[in-house]
């Protein structure tokens, strides 16, 4: 038996900080770090933004160079997938058939990308989740002439950002009204629609696709629910994720179901604990988020790596109580750099607290019950940072609209 | 210690600035970092070093005193 053992299955950002935070805080026990792609730790943000444009190459995604890797001294197995898991019995099955105990697991699967129901198969049609994805559609770029990217979240409004830029013909399709509506909201939405257009992306909001049209194999056009069809030589499918807990399924370990549990994933108390022994973190973890009394999914680069943080902490020294990590993430749309503290919802009021929306220059805060749930800013990072307070202590939205106006 | 900084990278989140305020703030135009003491006193170094490791884009690198 390994009781000490600790097995993280997935090498993405928090599956690594995981490991590196319990080195730091002193863990000396046996660490292996399973992860399915076979590159080295690399940062996903960049992969919709600086790589598809070109500016970045791969190597520059890198977490942590190969002597920093070698330096936490993991048992780190690349290229492999965990197949199945067993809560009771303290084990995970590996895709080679190999079995490892464990003390603790850490669950850091993160998500796949959700598919439409047909069309996949043809040439040209693209998901954009790991950086292979990433530099098969920038390959598939240099040469595209039409674009159509069905899905107006930020990975596809990015994306249409990028495209525009290397000069594509681009249209970008979502069945909701606005882009990135489900995100930031009916007003900001509009303001990125107007955005997107200016730019010359042709924005198809509230219309849903029918079909991916193929030609001999190859993707040739998208069929809209309203009878029209967009010609397209390259399509990037962008229409959310789901987690990874296929291989959960009969282990023991706590998953949600969206309409039951009101969210889907691993689910873990406010420390990002499933079962005693069992964590998850990142994307696949459905943490109890006390400020918002309820468990939820944070799909952001930097909640993944403070919810790995806390549990990399807690494998050496278990704290009581720790504060709910506010939610941070950023977009880049062409000389956009929009951010957000806190989990915005459509359904919140908006608030202006600073600039215009005319001017693309604001800071604005989401409120629901009359309280501050998150902090918007586009192109005022600087100003947006003093209002994380407000989303940290959950200020009722009166007094930050008292102090906005005599600041 | 020296502080250095890939500017590039950064993405504005301002962790650094709540991790260490003497040390580091941001842009006004475009929130990117600002490194107010390259070479920050002693008693900045934790602070430092805490911001470094909570930079979610990795930009910033400290070289310690040997």
């Amino acid at each position: 038996m390994s009781d000490d053992r600790v097995v993280i299955v997935g090498a993405s950002v928090s599956g690594l900080t995981v490991a590196e935070t319990a080195r730091e805080e002193g863990h000396t026990g046996e660490i292996v770090l399973v992860g399915d792609e076979t590159r080295i730790p690399y940062d996903r943000p960049p992969l919709s933004k600086q790589l598809l444009s070109g500016e970045w190459e791969a190597e520059r995604l890198t977490l942590r160079d190969q002597a920093a890797l070698d330096g936490l001294g993991l048992d780190l197995r690349l290229g492999t997938r965990a197949r199945s898991a067993d809560a009771e019995a303290r084990t995970v099955t590996l895709d080679d058939g190999s079995v490892l105990d464990y003390g603790t697991l850490v669950i850091a699967t993160g998500v796949v990308p959700n598919r439409l129901p047909d069309g996949h198969g043809l040439r040209g049609v693209h998901v954009l989740h790991d950086i292979e994805d990433a530099l098969r559609l920038r390959e598939a770029l240099r040469s595209a002439q039409r674009l159509v990217v069905v899905g107006a979240g930020f990975l596809g409004a990015e994306v249409a950002a990028v495209a525009r830029k290397l000069g594509l013909t681009v249209t970008l399709v979502d069945p909701l009204p606005q882009p990135l509506v489900g995100a930031l909201g009916e007003t900001v939405g509009a303001m990125l629609a107007d955005v997107h257009r200016e730019h010359g992306v042709d924005v198809r909001c509230g219309v849903a696709v029918r079909a991916l049209v193929g030609d001999g194999g190859a993707v040739c056009g998208v069929a809209l629910d309203d009878g029209t069809q967009v010609p397209a030589d390259t399509v990037l499918v962008a229409v959310g994720s789901r987690p990874a807990v296929q291989w959960l399924e009969g282990s023991g370990v706590p998953l949600g179901r969206r309409g039951a549990d009101g969210c889907d994933g691993v689910l873990c108390d406010g420390r990002g604990m499933a079962l005693p022994g069992v964590y998850a973190v990142g994307d696949v973890a459905a943490w109890w988020d006390a400020r918002a009394g309820r468990r939820h999914r944070v799909e952001h680069r930097l909640t993944a790596a403070e919810q790995a943080r806390i549990v990399g902490r807690g494998l050496v020294r278990p704290t009581a109580q720790v504060e709910p990590p506010v939610p941070f993430f950023w977009s880049d749309q062409y000389d956009l750099k929009l951010q957000v503290f806190g989990l915005p919802a459509p359904s919140h009021d908006f608030h202006l607290l600073s600039g215009s929306l005319a001017e693309r220059r604001f800071v604005a805060a989401y409120a629901a019950d009359g309280v501050v749930q998150a902090v918007v800013g586009c192109n005022m990072a600087r100003q947006l940072r003093s209002w994380r307070p407000a989303v940290a202590s959950a200020t009722p939205v009166g007094e930050v609209l008292r102090t906005a106006v005599s600041a | 210690m020296k502080i250095e900084i890939d500017e590039e990278k950064c993405c504005g989140a301002g962790q650094c600035v709540m991790a260490a305020p003497e040390v580091f703030d941001q842009r006004e135009e475009d929130g990117l970092v600002l490194v107010l003491d390259a070479a920050p006193p002693q008693s900045q170094y934790e602070a430092v070093r805490q911001a470094a490791k909570l930079c979610p884009t990795a930009v910033i690198r400290v070289a310690e005193d040997d």
